[in-house]
């Protein structure tokens, strides 16, 4: 162990601000990466689900149906 | 030969082999990097010159190795689009560009907090520092760029010339330390010479390197299922795979 | 290959020789500006421009930092091992300022040969160790150069 206590663990001699500042933003922004990618992922499915649904639900408007975005394949 | 290289552009096959590796990616990878995290904080020593500052490198070197080595797989993967027209090749440049920008934001972010207490600035537009922005300009123009064209397959050709000519900017990174006169220090670890520091401190370096580079592969590889599920979303196989998951 | 790949593969060959032709002239060519500072050399030779502001760079000389006790002046030698320039400086220095240190002083040359700084930015190497190993070779370096016939090269990492 390279400290004596927790509170000099968390003061690091005085850069404990600009280390703690490095990690927390390290963790947020790869946080809200995994978060943004994973509802991406979400909604692909949800999208794709929607598409193939047989016959829309009988309390969707049919106007709402011809709006939904097509992506075109490339087979 | 075509038709191995046929089976390693199709979607499907990837799509299978991503599922299996991705549990293993995101356990291995976590736990490399809090156990080489963890250890830098808090049992390795402290350095001689910068105190406790000096623990920053242990987000700060993996982030900027990170974002270089992403670049340098676009890169590889802009020339499979461009003389093979891998589809998959294209999937992977543009499922990936987002996070690494966020990692040269990153490695930039925590350069500037570490270059406070220890050179005495925030910034200086010395030629590593000025790169690595170059860097991430350049994330954000292939980004931007895939975004802008909407018909497919020229805008993978777009993006695949953008990433290639943005390439040369990856060995002035690398060099920009010994070519030039700059406030930043030249690389702790080389692939040819010893690290220039003892091993309680280049271990636990070496590890949240390896951890985030697992890290990378997991959100390459969920973001790559989601843009194959978009493209391919008239394939039979992704229309069974979408039913399967319902139930 | 099939014929119409390798044709491909040329052209983007081309793309990327033809860019880093370009821009390894064009870096080659603002080189004096793409350096962040100039040596002590350089500023000996007469290539650092007079009056102009420029940054100089290199180790603070070990047994030249003078500091005014009445203000924050502080004068030290900046060398490269080959030649040095005087530095002068009013202000706060950086917490790794140390003599044997790298900084980088951002300032014009006065015409007497003497850099007057603004600004002084501390500069480190790339070797990392705990202090105890510091200590260690330090001393072992002291004890070096104590002994009679003893090269005068240090085991410090500068």
């Amino acid at each position: 162990m390279a400290f004596d206590s927790f509170s000099a663990f968390l003061a690091m001699d005085g850069h404990g601000p600009y280390v703690w500042t490095c990690y927390a933003v390290f963790f947020l922004l790869m946080g809200v990466m995994t978060w943004w990618s994973l509802r991406q992922r979400r909604a692909v499915i949800a999208q794709q689900r929607r598409r193939m649904a047989p016959t829309p639900s009988a309390d969707e408007r049919p106007a709402a149906a011809s709006f939904t975005r097509i992506e075109s394949s490339q087979d | 030969m075509w038709q191995i290289f046929h089976k390693l552009g199709s979607p499907k096959w990837f799509f299978g082999i991503a599922s299996t590796l991705m549990p293993w990616l995101l356990v291995a990878g976590a736990a490399l990097l809090m156990t080489g995290i963890v250890w830098g904080l808090v049992f390795a020593p402290q350095d001689y010159l910068q105190g406790n500052s000096y623990r920053i490198i242990f987000i700060h070197v993996p982030s900027a190795f990170l974002a270089q080595s992403v670049y340098i797989m676009m890169a590889v993967a802009a020339l499979v689009t461009l003389v093979w027209r891998m589809k998959l090749a294209d999937v992977f440049v543009t499922a990936v560009a987002p996070v690494g920008a966020v990692l040269t934001f990153l490695a930039l972010f925590t350069g500037a907090v570490w270059g406070k207490p220890t050179w005495g600035t925030w910034w200086i537009w010395d030629a590593r520092l000025t790169s690595m922005l170059i860097l991430l300009f350049l994330y954000f123009g292939v980004m931007a760029l895939g975004a802008a064209i909407s018909d497919e397959k020229s805008s993978a050709r777009a993006v695949a010339v953008l990433v290639l000519v943005g390439v040369v900017n990856i060995p002035i990174i690398k060099y920009s330390v010994e070519w030039w006169n700059t406030l930043h220090q030249p690389a702790t670890f080389k692939l040819t010479e010893k690290p220039s520091m003892p091993a309680e401190m280049w271990v636990p370096l070496l590890l949240s390197v390896l951890g985030l580079y697992l890290i990378f592969g997991w959100l390459a590889c969920l973001r790559m299922q989601t843009h194959i599920l978009a493209r391919e979303g008239r394939t039979r196989w992704v229309k069974e795979l979408v039913q399967a998951r319902e139930n | 290959m099939h014929p119409i790949r390798k044709k491909r593969l040329t052209i983007v060959l081309f793309l990327l020789v033809g860019v880093s032709v370009a821009v390894a002239l064009t870096t080659y060519a603002l080189r004096q500006n793409i350096n962040l500072f100039y040596d002590p050399s350089q500023i000996a030779a007469g290539e650092a421009p007079v009056d102009v502001r420029i940054r100089a760079g290199g180790m603070v000389e070990e047994g030249t930092v003078q500091r005014d006790p009445e203000s924050l002046k502080v004068e030290f030698k900046v060398t490269d091992f080959t030649s040095s320039v005087l530095v002068e400086y009013t202000g706060i220095l950086p917490d790794l300022f140390a003599e044997g240190q790298g900084v980088v002083a951002m300032g014009r040359m006065d015409g007497n040969g003497r850099f007057v700084a603004d600004q002084v930015l501390a500069k480190h190497d790339e070797n990392y160790m705990p202090p105890e190993v510091n200590e260690a070779l330090e001393k072992a370096a002291g004890k070096r150069a104590a002994m009679p016939g003893a090269t005068g090269e240090s085991s410090a990492g500068y």
